[in-house]
């Protein structure tokens, strides 16, 4: 009876697992079925390195490589502004903080990371944009606050939830005997911590900012509403101009866009260049997490032995 | 020559009192073992000498730490402190970087710069570790690739790379196999010609071994403290007797 349960239960498990396995490669076959033709009709290197994004024009250009770019400067300047951030706050929180504010900070952040992104977005319209326009729109000749700058604060700021948290777990994870060994030796309680422990957790916090580039580069939605979107081929100098990412442009032409067109074609064929930075993101992911697993596995093994060799002593 | 002067030491953790008017004189150049069963203080009195109780919350101390006269507990810098008074713990407890690295930990956190001063100092310390000969050749590798018993070698050369006066040993063999324990046995009597030697153990054998003076506790209190020959072959208390003698603990 128990094994008959067992066995059924066994295969609830089976398919729950399969059917997340299934949609992700689902949706890798269909976009990669529907995104190739096209992008092989406009020519591979046409389409990756073309300057040009006019898909309406009587002799259409469908070169995206101003929404690569874009995407890479506004994903890029999220991590610069927000993963000093995002790392020092995990260090006070896990390290530095009294209770008392820890108790506020932490829910705190978790709202953060539960804000819906078109919120995120009124608040980089209506705060930042008019904000960075005033302050740089005469120095630099701007025709708006709606700049990569503007895309890239808002970014940082919805990157550090996940920074955050990661990394705070990953500091928090290290044995305390390290911080205790050191501060024997006559260290500070801060270099302790900035010496030992944080150093001990720099798999975790590399993770962290992996992950952290991953959600800025896939975000939609805040960043189609500040970063001004023209698909002009952008300098990284030019951060004071807009720029449209790999996202939004899908997101701007997907309403207008005529169905089955090569148009339409070139946008599906945007998605797929979205997903294999994903992939590749993901891929270094677990690299990282793979190096510390082993890292993990030969303690482990060291462990088992040395108490096997206790054994074998007495 | 008395090192270390403990007077009247009454330790509560919260409610709990972990040590009852404890007093010893701790003297230079010697090795003074704690043994008793566990939760009998000794652990609680060697961490209260380096002050590494004030990471513990809820720990209160009274009476007097005189190290070389002066009050630990007094108006003094805990970092100063802990350079003078070195402690290897239960648990070798290397830090995730070169072996190189980890001997530099200390001496770098008291200021020094200078790569020929670091690397002098590695040296002697990793030299007077015992652990020179195992490690010379792979000074950048990590320290985490040494054995158990090399590690506990490796944090004992951390600790004496700072130049302490008291080494402070909290069951430092316990995690190890008889053969690194043998090790460190050996180092430890080369040890007290130059630092003042503090161990707890839990191994009553071990404290025949390498202590010059002993001291047993029980219940947070101090039942017998002398001469290591004397307690363990004409212990005064009932109570010692019947722990040495293995009735209980």
């Amino acid at each position: 009876m128990t094994r008959a349960k067992e066995k059924i239960m066994r295969g609830v498990f089976f398919i729950a697992a399969l059917a997340s396995i299934l949609a992700v490669a689902l949706i890798c076959v269909f976009l990669f079925a529907q995104g190739l033709p096209p992008m092989l009709r406009i020519g591979l290197l046409d389409f990756l390195t073309g300057d040009r994004w006019r898909p309406t024009a009587a002799e259409p250009s469908f070169g995206i490589l101003p929404m690569i770019l874009g995407s890479v400067y506004i994903t890029g300047g999220a991590i610069v502004l927000g993963v000093p951030i995002g790392i020092l706050t995990a260090i006070f929180m896990a390290k530095m903080c009294p209770s008392p504010v820890y108790r506020f900070l932490k829910p705190a952040i978790s709202l953060m990371a539960g804000v819906p992104s078109v919120i995120y977005g009124f608040f980089g319209m209506m705060v930042l944009v008019p904000v960075i326009f005033e302050t740089f729109g005469a120095r630099f000749d701007m025709m708006s606050g709606n700049t990569m700058l503007a895309a890239s604060i808002l970014l940082a700021i919805m990157i550090l939830p996940t920074v955050i948290s990661i990394a705070e777990t990953s500091i928090r994870a290290v044995p305390q005997e390290l911080y205790e060994g050191a501060v024997a030796l006559g260290a500070s309680h801060e270099r302790a911590v900035f010496k030992v422990m944080v150093p001990a957790a720099r798999s975790g916090v590399l993770a962290a900012v992996v992950l952290g580039i991953g959600r800025a580069i896939g975000e939609t939605m805040a960043v189609r509403m500040v970063a001004g979107n023209q698909p002009v081929f952008r300098m990284p100098h030019e951060f004071f101009s807009g720029a449209r990412t790999l996202t939004s442009n899908i997101i701007i032409e997907m309403g207008y866009v005529e169905r089955d067109s090569l148009h339409f074609g070139a946008l599906v064929a945007t998605g797929v260049v979205l997903f294999v930075f994903i992939l590749g993101i993901n891929l270094l992911f677990s690299v990282l997490n793979q190096d510390r697993d082993k890292k993990r596995t030969k303690k482990a093994v060291a462990a088992a032995m040395e108490a096997a060799a206790e054994k074998a002593g007495q | 020559m008395v090192k270390y002067k403990l007077e009247n030491i009454d330790l509560w953790y919260r409610d709990f009192q972990a040590l009852k008017n404890v007093s010893m004189d701790i003297k230079a150049n010697q090795i003074t073992a704690y043994i008793g069963p566990s939760g009998c203080g000794k652990s609680t009195l060697i961490k209260s000498m380096n002050r590494m109780n004030d990471l513990i919350e809820g720990c209160r101390i009274t009476g007097k730490f005189l190290l070389d006269g002066e009050d630990i507990y007094g108006n003094i810098d805990v970092n100063l402190l802990r350079k003078k008074v070195g402690m290897v713990f239960q648990k070798p407890n290397p830090f995730p970087m070169s072996i190189y690295d980890n001997i530099a930990f200390g001496p770098r956190t008291h200021g020094i710069k200078s790569r020929y001063k670091l690397d002098y100092i590695v040296e002697k310390a990793l030299q007077d570790a015992a652990i020179w000969d195992e490690t010379k050749d792979r000074l950048k590798k990590s320290a985490l690739s040494l054995s158990g018993g090399q590690q506990q070698r490796l944090c004992i050369a951390r600790a004496l790379a700072v130049e302490p006066d008291v080494l402070l040993m909290d069951e430092p063999t316990s995690a190890l196999d008889p053969i690194s324990t043998a090790k460190i046995e050996d180092l430890m009597s080369e040890l007290r010609k130059k630092y003042t030697v503090v161990i707890v153990t839990h191994n009553m054998q071990q404290a025949t071994r390498i202590s010059d003076y002993t001291a047993f506790f029980l219940l947070g209190e101090m039942v017998e403290f002398g001469n290591t020959e004397k307690i363990f072959s004409m212990p005064k208390d009932k109570r010692t007797e019947d722990y040495i003698t293995g009735r209980f603990g």
